[in-house]
């Protein structure tokens, strides 16, 4: 360890003097944990919806009121032309469209099959699903309704509850685990404590050693007696440190800004963060071999953040990928940390119920750590 | 020389295919200042990196104070000092914490941290900087700190890479006369340098040339050598109005050799049977102000013969 406490002196005094590292290392984390925590839901609400109501009466209203009283849709226009009615959907303004026929009243009074059309922008998957499902619900209950309105004038039921109330003949009872409300900062925020955690412990690390390379500093040290591993622990030390304090942070602003509550164990929880701090550090000294200019260094960080946000699980369940994607996904330290930390976090799990996972840090540790330090040489070939 | 600090015995380096130091051979004795010359890409850094253990040697060898190159790297590193070509300090360290730096990479004790830095400050003069950032310092008081930094663990043997590229003349002058004190505590150093003056100032210089060393020696050992100013040709600086003319004219004439402007001066390469008074006819006719004196040949003089020879020998 010859040099190590030069190293991690000089580092330090580099740190205190560049007001930028303390900021990219503490305050962006927080502000992009408040800005992307309150931008990230799942749940869609208010798709801009055009209506074409050639009916307008009483049944019609109806409908529509239904429609928007679920909250997924909200009237943005009200057209009165099959023009304008298209026009709306192809200019973006609306991304569904709801046309109801002239006879739409008639046709319900006379015990006709009524029938409305709904039109989706396919062109946001997600938005698109969420509409489609959500008016075929909403006019199946209107339905459903109306038929049951019906029975009863005629005293029949499909069957009755415990009250003796005309009822459905099933009833599914739904009961949502860890999180009821079904609010989505609680997947997410674990989820991007992680991914602010790698990024900041990439880049930090990986710049630090890489700007010395372009400075030619790292070219003076290797002419040195400093060892190895004085100077990468020297290097590295640091940057732990000041993770540390970032983790914090940011699971502080979890649970106080975005009330997720941490139901497992803490111990727990900051153990295996460390093995992953360590795991990043070794990826951004892993990186720091590879690329000789600090572009260079940023472009390779980007090639691992990339994956690790959209393959990770992070955004979309990793159950749904393709096979060699999902195989992939298992070369990511980050894929095993969300799984732990979504688990302590959301489930209170413990130690042996994250065995699978923690394994699998534990080895994208080793083979990192040993990838890296054999790069990493005190020679320039 | 077994009294040799720095040897190389056929050193080599490749690049894959390309060879950027091909069996290189000499000997720095101690106190000596060996001014390693030659053109960006010749192979000079290579050379340096190989003698400071940062670069292996694909095959022959080296050794710095006895410390075998290829064997014992860090061995090497314990021992020299190194200042490269790039001002390679840590621009947001003062001078102070500079020093404090790579004396604590080289494991000095705190009180010989202290006597250390005290005379490498008193040595560089650098005592009125101590606390100024080494960022904020001028191109040549980098340097002397760069200096100062590198023989912060008293070194007996010191790598210069082009230590006065781009300071000023003074600046220039005032590092050489550093070199020159350390030279006399028995400090070994090789420097690499562009610049021709500075060259004849060492003990000992070499010349690479298309990552051969061509050329190595004592600088008036070179100078004087028999084929540098064949048998039966003379040296002679022409002074006249107007030299380009001049220049031109000389290099039709036979019986001249060389022809270099030279400020506004000739250096001619002459042969014995063109007399003087025939010369100054045939090159500045009519010019009653030409002037001409025998000159020796420079240490330029010697790198241009053998880089010309050198090239002429590969094309055939």
């Amino acid at each position: 360890m010859t040099g190590f406490r030069a190293i991690l002196t000089k580092e330090c005094a580099h740190i205190r003097r560049d007001p930028g590292t303390i900021f990219f290392a503490l305050v962006v984390p927080a502000l992009e944990m408040m800005i992307f925590g309150y931008a990230i839901r799942v749940s869609i609400e208010n798709i801009p919806t055009v209506i074409f109501d050639l009916d307008g009466r009483q049944e019609s209203r109806r409908l529509v009121d239904s429609l928007v009283a679920a909250r997924t849709f909200r009237v943005v226009e009200r057209v009165h032309s099959a023009g304008e009615f298209r026009h709306a959907l192809a200019a973006g303004r609306a991304k569904a469209g709801i046309l109801i026929p002239a006879d739409y009243s008639e046709r319900l009074l006379r015990r006709e099959q009524a029938d409305i059309q709904v039109l989706i922008d396919g062109s946001d998957s997600q938005i698109a699903t969420t509409a489609q499902n959500a008016a075929a619900l909403i006019v199946q209950q209107l339905a459903m309704q109306r038929g049951r309105r019906f029975g009863e004038s005629l005293q029949l039921a499909p069957a009755r509850d415990p009250a003796g109330r005309s009822a459905m003949p099933i009833e599914a009872r739904i009961r949502l685990l860890h999180n009821p409300d079904l609010i989505s900062a609680f997947f997410f925020v674990p989820g991007l404590v992680v991914i602010i955690l790698q990024l900041v412990l990439l880049f930090l690390t990986s710049f630090s050693i890489v700007k010395e390379r372009e400075n030619g500093t790292l070219e003076q040290l290797f002419v040195t007696p400093v060892s190895r591993a004085g100077l990468i622990f020297g290097k590295l030390v640091p940057y732990a440190v000041l993770s540390v304090g970032e983790i914090l942070i940011v699971l502080t602003l979890m649970t106080a800004v975005f009330g997720v509550p941490i139901r497992g164990s803490l111990p727990l929880l900051a153990g295996l963060s460390l093995v992953f701090i360590v795991t990043a550090l070794g990826l951004g000294l892993f990186i720091s071999t590879l690329a000789r200019t600090q572009l260079q260094s940023m472009q390779l960080s980007f090639l691992v953040m990339l994956p690790s946000v959209l393959l990770s699980g992070f955004v979309f369940p990793r159950s749904e990928m393709p096979l060699p994607i999902y195989l992939l996904s298992f070369g990511l330290p980050v894929t095993y940390f969300l799984e732990i930390l979504r688990g302590i976090i959301l489930r209170g799990a413990e130690l042996r119920d994250l065995l699978p996972h923690v394994a699998g840090l534990a080895i994208c540790c080793v083979v990192i750590l040993s990838l890296a330090l054999t790069r990493f040489r005190k020679q320039l070939d | 020389m077994s009294d040799a600090v720095i040897r190389t015995d056929r050193l080599t380096r490749r690049f894959g295919d390309f060879v950027a130091v091909r069996d290189v051979s000499f000997d720095v004795p101690r106190g000596g200042i060996f001014g390693l010359l030659g053109p960006n890409g010749a192979g000079k850094s290579t050379l340096i990196r190989m003698l400071c253990g940062v670069l292996r040697p694909t095959s022959g060898g080296g050794s710095v104070l006895g410390v075998d190159i290829s064997r014992d790297p860090e061995g090497v590193k314990r021992r020299i000092g190194y200042m490269s070509q790039k001002f390679s300090l840590y621009a947001d360290l003062s001078v102070l914490e500079n020093l404090r730096f790579y004396g604590g990479i080289y494991g000095l004790d705190a009180e010989r941290q202290q006597s250390r830095e005290q005379a490498v400050i008193s040595l560089t003069g650098l005592a009125a900087y101590n606390d100024r950032l080494a960022g904020k310092l001028s191109g040549g008081w980098k340097q002397r700190l760069a200096l100062a930094c590198a023989l912060i663990h008293e070194p007996e043997a010191l790598f210069l890479d082009e230590p006065t590229a781009g300071i000023d003349p003074v600046a220039r002058r005032d590092l050489w006369d550093l070199l020159f004190e350390l030279s006399h505590r028995g400090v070994t150093m090789l420097v690499t340098t562009h610049y021709m003056d500075e060259a004849e100032r060492c003990t000992h210089v070499g010349y690479i040339h298309q990552s051969r060393l061509i050329a190595c020696g004592r600088p008036a050992e070179l100078k004087s050598a028999q084929d540098v100013t064949p048998p039966g040709t003379r040296r002679f600086e022409l002074r006249c109005a107007a030299p380009a003319d001049a220049l031109a004219r000389a290099r039709a004439l036979p019986g001249i050799c060389d022809a270099t402007l030279f400020g506004d001066t000739l250096h001619l390469l002459v042969e014995d049977s063109l007399s003087e008074s025939a010369l100054i006819a045939a090159v500045a006719p009519a010019d009653p102000s030409a002037t001409m004196r025998p000159i020796g040949a420079s240490l330029e003089d010697v790198f241009v013969l053998l880089s010309r020879r050198r090239n002429a020998e590969r094309a055939a």
